[in-house]
């Protein structure tokens, strides 16, 4: 299966690329907002700077790289054609999963992020960042599974 | 799983770390502009001493196991090519990379510009392997 699935023409590596380069952006975006705010908890959140990053990375880096990686996968598959038994497939299922479940995980951390945004004026943000931050470290769980899946291939 | 698979697999993680860690890197530049600093220093230095060794970490990885995954496949080998090109672009972007950690870490105010040039041949040097791990020129 990972023989069938490792076979592609040259026209796959620029969506493929795309769809890499982005999923590595996303990791990137949410690592950014889990450093920053776990770096500003563990000073009891008086790292309000850090609260800040972390807070705008959700909307301005997890969101953007989100699409790039979405759009690269769904080119990469429309140039493909891959054989049914890849179609039917652990590691693509594994793949749509975690990339639709997370499209809903990340619109949930980006309102909590927003809101969490407008409260950091009065100093009442930590419970928002604490919850944009945690949903952001379970995504980014779910992506290391997501990768290894990607890169091996189970049947 | 195959030895062949979980080498594969932390070949790709170390990857995914090491742009990870300098998209974290990239955004703290972004947050430490002087012309309207988002975060205080101490909490720079703080946040980089942990985005930095994730890059480092991921270099190693990278190296290490591209390495032994060029020696366990039967479809590559450590001597062609784009595999080569990718050793050298490794060697420029970890000395870059190095250089800008010390930069930032030594002078992070004065020594910002010299630290972001560094970082950006090492960004510009990782995307060029992504580039060469996709395309695989003449494999």
């Amino acid at each position: 299966m990972s023989v069938l699935a490792a076979i592609r023409g040259s026209s796959v590596n620029f969506p493929l690329f795309l769809h890499v380069f982005g999923a590595m952006l996303l990791v990137g975006a949410l690592l950014t907002v889990v450093i920053a705010i776990a770096v500003s908890w563990r000073r009891g959140w008086a790292s309000a700077g850090l609260t800040r990053l972390g807070l705008w990375a959700v909307p301005l880096g997890v969101i953007p790289a989100y699409v790039l990686m979405r759009i690269g996968a769904q080119w990469t598959e429309s140039r493909e054609k891959l054989p049914k038994p890849v179609v039917d497939s652990t590691w693509l299922a594994i793949g749509y999963v975690t990339a639709d479940a997370g499209a809903v995980v990340i619109l949930i951390a980006t309102v909590i992020a927003i809101f969490g945004l407008r409260k950091l004026r009065s100093g009442r943000a930590a419970g928002l960042a604490g919850a944009a931050g945690a949903l952001s470290g379970l995504l980014l769980a779910a992506y290391v599974v997501t990768i290894w899946a990607m890169s091996t291939k189970p049947d | 799983m195959s030895l062949y698979d979980w080498l594969l697999f932390l070949h790709v993680l170390s990857a995914f770390l090491v742009v990870a860690g300098l998209t974290a890197l990239w955004g703290l530049i972004i947050a430490t502009r002087p012309s309207a600093p988002m975060v205080a220093a101490d909490e720079a230095q703080r946040f980089g001493r942990i985005a930095g060794p994730i890059v480092g970490l991921g270099m190693g990885g990278t190296i290490l196991l591209g390495i032994a995954l060029a020696i366990d496949s039967d479809a590559y080998h450590p001597w062609d090519g784009w595999i080569i090109a990718a050793l050298v672009l490794w060697f420029v972007a970890g000395g870059a990379g190095g250089q800008a950690g010390k930069t930032f870490e030594r002078d992070p105010i004065g020594g910002r510009s010299a630290g972001i040039r560094y970082q950006a041949i090492n960004s510009l040097g990782i995307l060029a392997i992504l580039v060469l791990m996709i395309w695989k020129p003449g494999a």
